[in-house]
């Protein structure tokens, strides 16, 4: 006989998880009394939702099922905002909540939560486990549908009783789970492909825009493959980006609200625009209907929903990025093309590259960059989110998948840091660093008690401007510099830092910052570096609002 | 913009409709009508659907029903062939006298049962196309219509052809 928690931790132990991210309290004490019987590894954070951003973090850094864990009521709900995170970025992630007894369901019992109905829009799916007899294939399941098709976050809510409750039961090891309604298509459309190699080679100026799914489907050497045979130049969203490597000769760094002006010219005057694994999301296209106005475009993603949802498709290809590419390949001879397009593309980028100004004044893009040549591709860049985000996107060159790790569609702030924490369990041998806004990381600066109680070795890079900088920046843009409620009084980070028994350094001269980022790289602990940039600096270029994209602004230095 | 009539076949599983039904309120399609039971395959339901949207956005509302992994099967029969019906039960005022025969007679008229008779009111069950039971409704206010209960839409297609169950 097994109880619940048994299968429970077994069932996690079979589909492969080693470490867990997790927070106990009353109706998980089961499961929490198994655990401490077994090998697996188990991460007491600070708070849940750091629970379920490090759960995140590690799946997006590692490519497979992130896993966390959380009391019923205000446990649940604190995963509220990791789950949405995670969701909207197709990550894979398995939540469990306890819930309380099934014969308390509904009575509105202590720390009862309906959290299958508040995360009915924010999962991809998700369980009420009414009978210890059903918790075997639930688990099994919920690891299914996480980590295939287009991935997403599963949760499983586990009343007491049904973890106490004691079965006969084995887990199923060769048993493929089938759902009948649920059949992911990976292959794509044979003729649909042919079409478009057709378009492709028929193109004068065609242009690949590669988003998250590329990553997701670790698709990057397929990607380069496809870019190099043709010439194709690449652009990459925000999740896109380490798809192609950032000084690739074709790689155009990334497009849309805060990206490069030849990737945004390039896709206002490209004639094929080839979406793949990329959903044009308002913050990429601005203005819909002035989005890749010459373009036909073909439309490669694995879930059939994204396509033509926003934007009209000719050519639609439902399909894993990955066997899709591959089929597309093999159709393709190498045959460099496209030799105006690229010239009139690189005449762009000599003539409006990223730039900022060199003046003595510590400004974040200089930390982002040195960061960038210390590390020279190696680690995981963890950001937050608002103008220290951009500043990453644009200033870091990421050569590789799965090295840059961001919120990209629901922009949580406070993701970064717990995020970070999961990126290290994933990959322990590499360097991890949060870039963080001041704003951003006290949302979630709890989990300094987290790494100092592991040891882990995530350093946190804040790029400090005492203002929560990216709202400023609009207020002072399209506000009339009226900065309500966006100023932060200045914080001791180092301090605070040192109180959980965290080394930090703060850095306000530009000589002092590679010797703060060497002495984070050094230590073999967390650190915090405290970088008290010039407050009112701006993430340029800059497409406004329901702007075209090629109507940036701040893209030249006066 | 068209009224669409959607065929949702299910699984039979607890919080399954509230995912259909919150995935529309959710995505702002607006449903006109709905109607659930249980079907000829074991385990499963279906689920009619009317809604009032443009081509585009029916197309993204069977999409997303598509990801729905309780659901099995989603088809538009909005331009098949096919014979739909509601259901509804009126109360209608009938004080003894010549209203009462008045109403017997339009029930008669429009095919409608009489299925209980009080002493100063009928029942009467109509079964018909959205505008039939629209009509009776409306020669029937008249004598003062006390409650109108109606199913939503339910639907086949004509002939052996059938929704079949696979995505
Ligand atoms: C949880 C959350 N609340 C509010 C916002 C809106 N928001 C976007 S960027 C930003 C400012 C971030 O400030 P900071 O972390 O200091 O970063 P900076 O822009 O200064 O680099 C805010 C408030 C958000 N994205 N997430
Ligand atoms: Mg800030």
């Amino acid at each position: 006989m097994k109880t619940g928690a048994k299968i429970l931790i077994e069932g996690l132990q079979h589909e492969g998880v080693e470490t867990i991210f997790g927070y106990p309290g009353g109706v998980v004490l089961p499961v929490y009394d198994e655990l401490y019987n077994s090998d697996l590894q188990h991460i007491l954070v600070r708070h849940e939702q750091a629970a379920a951003h490090a759960a995140d973090g590690y799946a997006r850094a590692s490519g497979r099922v992130g896993v966390c864990l959380a009391t019923s009521g205000p446990g649940a709900c604190n995963l509220v905002t990791g789950i949405a995170t995670a969701y909207m970025d197709s990550v894979p992630m398995v939540a469990i909540t306890g819930q309380v007894p099934t014969n308390l369901l509904g009575n509105d019992a202590f720390q009862e939560s309906d959290i299958t109905g508040i995360t009915l829009p924010i999962t991809k799916h998700n369980y009420l486990v009414k009978r210890t007899e059903d918790l075997g294939h639930v688990v099994r399941e919920a690891f299914y549908i996480a980590g295939t098709g287009r991935q997403g976050p599963v949760l499983i809510d586990l009343p007491k009783d049904v973890s106490t409750g004691e079965i006969e039961y084995e887990y199923p090891e060769n048993e493929p789970v089938t759902l009948r309604g649920y059949q992911p298509t990976v292959r794509g459309h044979a003729r649909q492909i042919e079409k478009a190699v057709d378009m492709l080679l028929e193109a004068e100026r065609p242009l690949i825009y590669a988003g998250g799914g590329v990553i997701a489907s670790n698709a990057s050497a397929e990607l380069v493959e496809l870019s190099e045979r043709l010439s194709v130049p690449v652009t990459c969203t925000l999740m896109g980006l380490g798809g192609i490597p950032c000084d690739h000769p074709l790689s155009l760094g990334m497009l849309g609200m805060h990206g490069t002006q030849y990737a945004n010219y390039a896709v206002t005057e490209s004639d094929l625009l080839i979406a793949i694994g990329a959903r044009f999301d308002d913050r990429v296209t601005g203005k819909l209907d002035t989005f890749a106005p010459h373009a036909r475009i073909i439309h490669i993603d694995i879930d059939p929903a994204e396509i033509g949802k926003n934007k009209k498709v000719d050519v639609p290809i439902v399909g894993d990025v990955k066997a899709v590419l591959q089929e597309m390949i093999t159709r393709i001879r190498k045959e460099p093309r496209y030799q105006r397009w690229n010239a009139r593309i690189q005449a762009w980028k000599e003539k409006y590259p990223l730039q900022y100004r060199s003046d003595g004044v510590l400004r974040p893009q200089y930390v982002v960059q040195k960061l960038s040549e210390l590390l020279d591709g190696e680690g995981t860049i963890v950001s937050e989110v608002g103008q220290n985000q951009m500043w990453t996107a644009q200033y870091f060159c990421f050569k590789k998948p799965r090295t840059w790790i961001t919120s990209g569609g629901l922009g949580t702030m406070g993701y970064g840091f717990p995020a970070s924490i999961g990126a290290y369990f994933a990959r322990p041998d590499q360097p991890v660093f949060d870039i963080a806004g001041d704003g951003s990381f006290q949302m979630t600066i709890q989990e300094l008690g987290t790494v100092a109680q592991y040891n882990i070795p995530v350093k946190i890079a804040i790029l400090n401007n005492r203002f929560l900088g990216m709202v400023r920046q609009w207020q002072e843009l399209f506000y009339d510099r009226r900065y309500s409620y966006t100023e932060l009084p200045p914080v001791d980070f180092v301090k605070i830092a040192n109180a959980y028994g965290v080394e930090g350094m703060r850095v306000e001269a530009v000589e002092d910052v590679v010797p703060a980022l060497k002495a984070a790289l050094d230590c073999n602990g967390p650190y915090v570096m405290d970088f008290r940039i010039e407050r009112e600096e701006n993430v340029f270029p800059m497409v406004p609002a329901g702007a075209a994209i090629n109507e940036m602004i701040g893209g030249h230095m006066q | 913009m068209k009224s669409h009539t959607l065929s949702v076949l299910v699984e039979n599983k607890a919080g399954v409709l509230s995912r259909v039904t919150g995935l529309f309120s959710r995505r702002g399609f607006n449903i006109e009508s709905l109607a659930v039971g249980t079907c000829e395959e074991p385990g499963t339901s279906r689920i009619t659907i009317v809604c009032f949207a443009d081509d585009a956005k029916i197309e993204q509302v069977i999409k997303q029903l598509n990801k729905l992994i309780d659901v099995i099967k989603v088809s538009d029969i909005t331009d098949i062939e096919r014979v739909e019906r509601e259901l509804a039960l009126i109360k209608v005022n009938a004080e003894p006298g010549s209203s009462r025969a008045e109403i017997m007679q339009i029930a008669s008229i429009f095919r409608a049962q009489i299925i209980d008779v009080g002493t100063r009111s009928l029942v009467l069950m109509l079964t018909g196309d959205t505008e039939k039971i629209d009509a009776m409704e409306k020669l029937l206010r008249q004598y003062g219509v006390r409650e109108l209960v109606r199913t939503g839409r339910i639907a086949v297609i004509r002939g052996a052809k059938t929704v079949k169950s696979s995505k």
